[in-house]
């Protein structure tokens, strides 16, 4: 037992350490975190959290950030619920080819796939908008959620099913009233799992935005002047993309622990 | 579960498909288009076959990007496999903490990538950074990632350590609450050594998520490049230079769409052969 404990104390301080280093850089300026060492922070200023809060083109690419996230978890839970229920309760023809081939989509190496990627989404009148970033990652999120959800619906016993339809369900009241609120804890995860990859993707967030929908990672990378870096405004925009995320969790933790227990695993 | 054999079930899945296929098939083609051709300009391009592939499959610097690359995904996989199954069974299994450790686990994972390559210069920089001055004032080694190439190497490979283990405790985690507690009792009564209880009970039921983390590392790690590109620039020399960053190279830097397309369409098909034989292997070992 003990030893199970330390080798967890040694994990969790790893996984801390570097995530303390961010807070403590957010909380000095550039000029201090540069001057020196310190294992904690020297002229604490709130400075940088500040400018990220007050000026419109900071905290304008947390809401761009926050809307295609949102849009794209949403649109992916919907595309994917029906789609993971045929995965899990029928054969068809080509149904092990179509599941392979949804995978294959994670598996293309962006740099060059950005071009034709721009092409086709200004063909549309898309780029810069919302929308546009939504729907490109569904490109990744999709495959994942079909394959998440498809796990937990096999947890779910057939019987199920047939009585529903035997009592006169039809197929959209049983899926809608039966069927989602017992994969719930399914569907907060693959949720999690969503909100996480799109929240974190850049090449095609940059690429398919110019001003408006600008994502907020790719708003980090140009506190680059002559200067070099600003170290601190970095960090402390850092530790606020954790923030909208860690909320998430805090919403599904339930359904990691629990809800996962219906899975079928 | 015996499935039903029901053809009408493709209508549930065609809201997929076409979302897929949108951002899909027409990026494909075009990009199968630019690796056959040579383009001067618009407007201005010339058929060539294979030319490409041929020239792409015999460049050495490839073959050392391939290497390291494979390497790496190797190392990888097998650092954040086990310590990410070992940390899931440690983990606890009731009460308020196991919360705590859940939004804990994932808050590397929320960083966008570019950002994990910042933060790590700092922290791994020998003058100001806490894990370089430990290294170099505390356990006194040489060590600065910004001109060794072994030391960029591992940096790059313990910040992947750092950022994606979590994922495999999580998945493997969730995986493990599934089991209901009359397998654990039924192994108590038969005396089984913990040994006997991860091999026969835990690993076969952990099987699906391992799936999903196995193939999930593999991919993202073989297309790895915001973070080394951030932390290293591919430096010292070429050292971490791994194959997606030779291609944007290729593809941004020099301009050399045809090459770039080329190398393209053969990453790809790397990744779906190891893939595959994953996915293959998983199945028919559980089977």
């Amino acid at each position: 037992m003990s030893k199970r404990r330390l080798g967890l104390i040694i994990y969790f301080t790893f996984l801390l350490l570097p995530l303390y280093w961010m807070f403590v850089m957010s909380l000095q300026t550039t000029e201090s975190i540069l001057g020196g060492f310190s294992l904690w922070p020297r002229d604490i200023t709130l400075a940088n959290y500040t400018k990220i809060f007050t000026d419109q083109s900071w905290y304008s690419g947390y809401i761009n950030s926050i809307i295609y996230v949102s849009m794209n978890t949403v649109i992916s839970l919907l595309a994917a619920l029906p789609a993971a229920y045929a995965f899990s309760r029928y054969s068809f023809i080509g149904d092990k080819h179509m599941f392979f081939w949804l995978l294959t989509n994670r598996m293309a190496p962006p740099a060059v796939f950005l071009l034709p990627f721009f092409q086709l989404y200004s063909t549309f009148g898309l780029i810069d908008t919302h929308i546009a970033v939504a729907i490109a990652h569904c490109l990744f999120n999709v495959p994942l959620a079909v394959w998440i959800l498809e796990g937990f619906m096999s947890g779910i016993p057939r019987e199920i099913d047939e009585t529903a339809y035997l009592d006169g369900y039809s197929f959209p009241r049983f899926f809608l009233t039966v069927f989602i609120p017992l994969i719930r804890a399914g569907i907060g995860v693959t949720a999690f799992f969503c909100f996480m990859f799109s929240w974190v993707e850049l090449l095609l967030a940059r690429t398919l935005t110019t001003t408006s929908a600008k994502p907020i990672a790719a708003i980090m990378t140009r506190t680059q002047s002559a200067a070099g870096l600003d170290w601190g405004l970095l960090a402390a925009a850092g530790i606020l993309t954790i923030v909208p995320g860690a909320l998430v969790v805090y919403f599904v933790r339930n359904y990691m622990t629990k809800g996962f227990a219906l899975g079928r695993v | 579960m015996n499935k039903i054999q029901n053809n009408k079930a493709w209508l549930l899945v065609i809201p997929v498909f076409v979302i897929v296929a949108f951002s899909a098939i027409i990026p494909l083609m075009t990009v199968v288009n630019y690796s056959v051709q040579d383009i001067f300009g618009p407007g201005q391009r010339v058929f060539i076959g294979t030319e490409w592939f041929k020239e792409v499959l015999l460049d050495e610097r490839l073959h050392d990007a391939l290497w390291r690359q494979l390497l790496f995904s190797a190392l990888v996989l097998l650092i954040e496999i086990p310590l990410g199954i070992l940390i899931a069974l440690a983990l606890p299994t009731r009460g308020w903490s196991v919360s705590l450790f859940l939004i804990i686990l994932a808050l590397p994972l929320l960083i966008p990538w570019n950002v994990i390559g910042f933060i790590w210069i700092v922290f791994a920089r020998p003058d100001i950074g806490l894990a370089g001055k430990t290294i170099n004032d505390l356990l006194s080694i040489d060590y600065n990632f910004t001109s060794n190439a072994f030391d960029a190497w591992i940096t790059v490979l313990i910040m992947d350590v750092w950022h994606w283990t979590p994922l495999v405790v999580l998945l493997c985690y969730a995986g493990l609450r599934a089991i209901p507690d009359a397998y654990y009792q039924a192994a108590s009564i038969d005396g089984a050594s913990k040994w006997a209880v991860f091999r026969y009970i835990q690993l076969p039921k952990m099987r699906e998520v391992l799936t999903i983390a196995v193939l999930l590392r593999f991919m993202d790690s073989f297309l790895i490049y915001a973070e080394p590109f951030v932390l290293t620039g591919g430096g010292p020399g070429n050292s971490t230079t791994f194959l997606s960053q030779f291609l944007t190279k290729m593809a941004i830097g020099q301009f050399d769409l045809g090459p770039a397309a080329a190398f393209s369409l053969i990453y790809f098909l790397i990744v779906l052969l190891f893939s595959w034989l994953f996915y293959t292997a998983i199945t028919h070992i559980s089977q």
